[in-house]
């Protein structure tokens, strides 16, 4: 199977400033890859790289095998992008704005109303295509800059930081949708009347790169990739990565917390401690976490305090994202 | 026991037919870190307008520190941080010239007490940093020293990490834990599951209602009916569609490559895996899982 996306050893400065350094990526067909890292660790620069807003200072990036710098229409074409803050115009309805952007990226006259009514159906708008989009709730709006982006059937969806500012019902409809995009790749040929997004028959579904803060989103990607001062530093599926910290978080629970958390901290073989409201979660060095265990309970009795439990938990991307972040990691 | 830092008791707020906060009941101590947590709309932000006293409650009424928030509420405002996510901070300021002005705005202008915030919030040695230069993360902070300026001995925080990755999220909560353990009470509005898990008790609203207030250990045990499990299934939009026909399966979502099922307690897991072999979906893996902040918020939702 070729790849939707193959970025090779893209650099891009402002300045002196290195916002992204050598960053080779690879989507798979069907492919939801996630882009995670701190503020200014390069996600969005790498998106806008991906779509062609802004030329890397070196690398290539082939979109279903087009460069995106040579074949610029053709590669944007297989793209759908819906970035960070995406414009719609709050006075026309639902169906007006992606009217809009359907004849913006040159669908004709006959294409675009079927294919926007498919569309909205799917996202579930329909019932609201006369709706002016200003009077949308927040998640209606964030399932009209997909719909927008979906429009053209890309063959690749570029989202950069979709969620943020809605809740989680909202939150889970929209990942039920994207999921939906990538694992059925539903016909789409013109004439079939059947939503979908491809009709290429074994190339499998659309692919996904999304770009969150929130560790949640991440892991319901296939693979993700940490960035850091520009660099992909790891990538891989969510259970190889939780799988790096198995066996080295606990959880520990009881009273006063400020002398758990006092104890924890003077503890060698523990290297993070994390608050939680009521507990406290501390991550151990390798193979320590037994040794632990045993110890704690005894210290903590020396200053007073109560142990309520002490155990050890599965590792959540979080804790491996924070493991990641510290200076000392490379 | 105290005198609780908030009192609110049959609190409701009506706008014409519609009821925004319907007969709330709630307590806060001091030193307390309580989330709020709820959909846009489920009436949050009416509930922190009356706790500072800019909206008249229809019926009921909230106590805070002391105060009846509505009659009161300039003795209230005078002890209270609010620091939200709209929050205006002059883009073209230095870092220090904006708690600066928000200090005079309180009344504050010892320049020490100034000073001694900005390194409160580790914003020391930025202090002429110009506003438009901050990351997301230390933007934050600044909003939080703006809101705690004038020493409140209680904080609101609406959505004060949203957007932010989760090491700045981790040093934000390790400052309002601080702050906390100094006896600041903390209320959290939010509609972030993450957010809420840091507080030590969770309210969750819709609808107006309060429909619970606990720990968020509590909130997982009583209210998630069932077990998790996380299930590696193909195809997976099969799975999918036929478990929630399934004998026990009480809820099915989506996980990224997985599903995650919610069945009845002690319900033999077999039974529901089984009927989904027989019904051609391979299924290669079930685990136990643990259940999330988001699982009740969804239980919830639903349940009508």
């Amino acid at each position: 199977m070729t790849a939707i996306v193959q970025a090779n050893h893209l650099r891009k400065t402002f300045g002196d400033h290195v916002a992204v350094d050598d960053v080779s990526l690879q989507i798979q067909p069907g492919e939801i890859y996630g882009l995670v890292g701190a503020d200014g660790a390069g996600k969005t620069t790498t998106m806008r790289l991906l779509v062609g807003a802004l030329k890397p200072d070196a690398g290539e990036i082939e979109i279903c095998g087009y460069d995106v710098l040579r074949q610029v229409e053709q590669a944007r074409s297989q793209i759908g992008y819906l970035s960070q803050r995406f414009s719609m115009y709050e006075d026309l309805t639902v169906l007006e704005n992606i009217r809009f952007f359907a004849e913006v990226r040159g669908l004709s006259q006959t294409e675009w109303l079927p294919r926007s009514m498919e569309i909205l159906e799917f996202v579930g708008l329909a019932d609201f295509k006369d709706r002016r989009a200003g009077q949308l709730s927040g998640g209606m709006k964030q399932k009209l800059g997909l719909a927008s982006a979906l429009v053209t059937r890309p063959r690749v969806l570029l989202l950069d930081e979709p969620t943020t500012g809605v809740d989680p019902v909202t939150r889970q409809d929209f990942w039920q949708l994207v999921i939906k995009l990538v694992s059925a790749p539903l016909n789409l040929h013109p004439k079939s009347g059947n939503l979908g997004v491809v009709s290429q028959k074994d190339e499998g579904g659309v692919s996904v790169i999304i770009s969150t803060p929130y560790m949640d989103e991440a892991s319901r990607c296939h693979r993700v990739g940490f960035m850091k001062a520009g660099r992909i530093i790891v990538e891989d599926t969510p259970s190889n990565l939780r799988a790096r910290l198995t066996g080295r978080v606990l959880e520990l629970r009881g009273q006063p917390i400020s002398a758990l958390r006092h104890v924890a901290h003077q503890d060698t073989d523990v290297e993070d401690v994390a608050a939680f409201g009521d507990r406290l979660h501390l991550r151990v060095r390798a193979s320590t976490a037994q040794a632990v265990l045993k110890r704690l309970p005894h210290e903590i009795e020396m200053v007073g305090g109560v142990l309520t439990e002490l155990r050890p938990i599965p590792p959540v991307l979080e804790d491996v994202f924070i493991a990641l972040s510290e200076p000392n990691h490379e | 026991m105290n005198e609780p830092v908030i009192l609110v008791e049959n609190l409701t707020r009506k706008f014409g037919d519609f009821v925004a906060v319907d007969h709330i009941h709630f307590q806060i101590q001091a030193g307390e870190v309580v989330g709020y947590l709820g959909p846009n709309g489920s009436g949050k932000t009416t509930t922190i307008r009356m706790l500072l006293g800019l909206l008249e409650p229809t019926e009921g009424k909230a106590t805070v520190l002391g105060y009846d928030a509505f009659t009161q509420s300039e003795e209230v405002r005078a002890r209270v941080g609010y620091m939200s996510q709209k929050f205006a901070i002059y883009d073209d300021l230095t870092t220090l010239e904006n708690l600066t002005f928000y200090g005079g705005v309180y009344g504050i202008t010892d320049k020490p007490r100034i000073l001694q915030t900005l390194e409160l919030v580790g914003l020391q040695g930025h202090g002429s940093t110009l506003t438009r230069d901050l990351s997301t993360g230390w933007r934050q902070r600044l909003a939080l020293g703006i809101a705690l300026v004038h020493q409140p001995k209680l904080l609101f925080l609406d959505e004060p990490t949203s957007g932010v990755d989760p090491t700045a999220r981790r040093a934000f909560w390790d400052l309002i834990y601080e702050l906390a353990a100094g006896g600041v009470t903390i209320l959290v509005t939010t509609h972030y599951m993450d957010e809420a898990e840091y507080c030590e008790r969770v309210g969750i609203m819709r609808d107006g209602k309060l429909l619970a207030m606990d720990t968020p250990l509590n909130l997982k045990a009583n209210l998630i009916s069932g077990d998790v499990w996380e299930v590696f299934a193909e195809p997976l939009q099969s799975g999918l569609n036929l478990l929630p026909g399934l004998p026990g399966v009480l809820r099915v979502g989506l996980s990224g490559d997985h599903l995650r099922v919610i069945a009845q307690r002690g319900f033999e897991k077999d039974i529901w895996v089984k009927a989904l072999q027989s019904q051609g979906v391979q299924v290669n893996q079930v685990m136990a899982g643990d259940a999330t902040l988001e699982d009740v918020f969804l239980n919830l939702a639903k349940r009508d």
